[in-house]
């Protein structure tokens, strides 16, 4: 049987480091234009991958941006060392934010992370362990 | 499908030195046998290589004047960023009569069109179906850019042509109104000040064909009119709006939309860094972005002839001083604004048609990265490490271009010689 052909790439994410928030996600972007991926897809993986990205800089320690990419789907992990999230559902509602007031100020945190993860994943998974971290899954499939 | 350039490379003066390949914005030149080698279809002909060649090697192959003695009748557009070239005293009528002089029928400054695209663009952005932030059309080498580069952002374009198309229409028009004669009667030339524009001539952004017949360098015809002008004598007539006038300038669009809710920027890698964010799903409460390859706008085109800085304050003395204005605005159906041709994706990023064997090039380049030095030296010919890596999985480079993993496998191929040398065969060893 033939292996399929499969692609794992990690970034590391540094938690309270916005200079580098997005450089995970646009190194994840490049990767997928070049598998060849359709725009539309790559595009909702990237926003998707970013607004993780981002809730890692703003909210937890360290953390890691994770992807596997086959022809049939692309999943993508966002592990973090961090406090956790003590009310799953709540972070879910589009406006809800704990980001702090610096952190908004800089235009960051206005509570639109999750939400626009779920509409621009297929799946989306959350576990999370007060004062550990949180693991965000995403799963996107390739149609084409 | 061929691309057709305008920025040409001249091989005699070439030494194959890195410069261009380090500074192109889509990595679209690598240096093979000594030489500077363009890639057609990543070539937005955005002219930063002309720029920064300290050889001379490469230029804008631009249209001759030549060509004006094919056709009755030769309208010239004039760019606003021409007239920041000039003295701000020189009046613009004054300007226009000795760009006429040299040889054409009819002279149209491009600002007319500019200013009917800027009140369309105002109703535009207030209206349904906008994709945030929307993008400007009217530097070419960005729309490129966007193909080639960013395709899944191609929607945010706004649906109008660029002003040199829509003045192109314009003069058509005019010029058949006043004399009955047809099109192929009728030449319509741009002054230019980048090769981006030279390209959108003969190969427009899209599918459609250009209005124009030719586009020609601002410098040479900048040359020509400033010797003629001290022989001017009369004025012709101004359209002069200063809201046209400012899309010579960077930030020069946005005089029609409030400014919260507008982003200019220029000079293409800052284009790129903004269009990076955009594509992550930032800036969604900016309803228009202004980009220009240009550091300055049109007036930093590599065919401008002044300091971009100076041709900006010229172009802001020039608006204060504009009188009333002896021409009237175009009167154009909206339909003659509407981008006429569909502008399509041109990819370049993927390793392979089929996605199996593309996620095994991408494997074999990630295990590629990690043995090279990560120096971007720029000495294999591309633009750094990982470019080569691109370069070797595509099958257009091989490893042994690096000149450190060559000198890796010298080395150890010396030290195999050397241990050959010390064995002995059995027969020998005697002393």
């Amino acid at each position: 049987m033939v292996e399929q052909a499969v692609l794992e790439v990690a970034y590391q994410v540094v938690g309270g480091d916005f200079s580098q928030a997005g450089d995970g996600a646009s190194r994840l972007k490049r990767v997928l234009q070049q598998i060849g991926l359709a725009p539309a897809l790559s595009r909702r993986i990237a926003v998707a991958a970013y607004e993780a990205e981002l809730n890692i800089v703003i909210h937890a320690y360290s953390g890691v941006l994770k992807a596997k990419v086959s022809p049939v789907k692309v999943e993508v992990w966002a592990e973090d060392q961090g406090p956790g999230i003590p009310d799953v559902e709540l972070a879910m509602k589009e406006g809800y934010s704990t980001a702090p007031d610096h952190v908004r100020a800089l235009g960051f945190g206005a509570g639109m992370g999750l939400p626009n993860m779920r509409r621009n994943a297929d799946e989306l998974e959350i576990k999370t362990v007060l004062g550990e971290g949180t693991i965000v899954y995403m799963c996107f499939a390739n149609r084409a | 499908m061929t691309y057709f350039h305008s920025v040409k490379l001249h091989e005699d003066k070439c030494k194959g030195c890195t410069n261009c390949i380090k500074r192109c914005p889509t990595e679209a030149i690598r240096v093979r046998g000594g030489r500077a080698v363009i890639d057609d279809a990543r070539c937005v002909d955005c002219g930063e290589c002309i720029r920064v060649c300290p050889n001379r090697a490469k230029s804008v192959v631009t249209d001759s004047r030549a060509l004006l003695k094919d056709r009755k009748f030769n309208a010239c557009l004039v760019a606003p960023s021409f007239f920041g070239q000039f003295r701000s005293e020189v009046s613009l009528g004054r300007i226009l009569a000795s760009i006429k002089s040299l040889g054409f029928s009819h002279v149209l400054e491009v600002s007319r069109a500019a200013d009917v695209v800027a009140s369309a663009l105002s109703k535009h952005l207030l209206g349904p179906n906008v994709r945030y932030p929307a993008l400007s059309t009217s530097c070419p080498a960005v729309v490129r850019l966007v193909q080639v580069r960013f395709p899944d952002l191609i929607d945010h374009f706004v649906p109008f042509d660029a002003p040199m198309e829509i003045a192109a229409y314009a003069a058509r028009q005019e010029i058949k109104l006043a004399t009955g004669c047809s099109d192929d009667e009728i030449g319509v030339f741009f002054t230019t000040p980048c090769p981006a524009k030279v390209t959108a001539v003969h190969q427009p952004v899209g599918q459609g064909h250009s209005q124009l017949t030719g586009a020609l360098s601002m410098a040479e015809v900048y040359a020509d009119a400033f010797k003629f002008l001290p022989k001017v004598t009369h004025e012709e007539p101004v359209y002069g709006s200063a809201r046209g006038l400012a899309w010579a300038v960077s930030g020069g669009e946005g005089t029609a939309i409030a400014k919260d809710d507008y982003l200019a920027v220029d000079g293409l890698q800052h284009v790129i860094a903004l269009l990076e964010e955009v594509e992550l799903g930032r800036l969604r409460s900016v309803k228009y972005i202004e980009g220009q390859a240009c550091i300055g706008g049109c007036v930093g085109g590599v065919l401008a002839v002044g300091n971009p800085f100076i041709a900006r304050l010229r172009i802001a003395r020039m608006s204060q001083r504009l009188v009333s204005a002896s021409l009237p605005a175009l009167d154009l159906a909206p339909s003659a604004l509407t981008l006429r041709q569909t502008l399509l994706p041109r990819p370049f990023l993927q390793l392979d048609a089929n996605i199996e064997v593309a996620l095994q090039k991408l494997n074999e380049l990630e295990a590629l990265v990690g043995q090279l030095p990560m120096l971007d030296c720029g000495a294999c010919g591309a633009p750094h490490c990982r470019a080569l890596a691109e370069d070797i999985v595509r099958g257009t480079a091989s490893s042994t271009d690096c000149v450190f993993v060559l000198r890796k496998q010298v080395s150890s191929l010396a030290g195999e010689l050397m241990d050959l040398a010390g064995k002995l065969p059995p027969a020998m060893g005697r002393g």
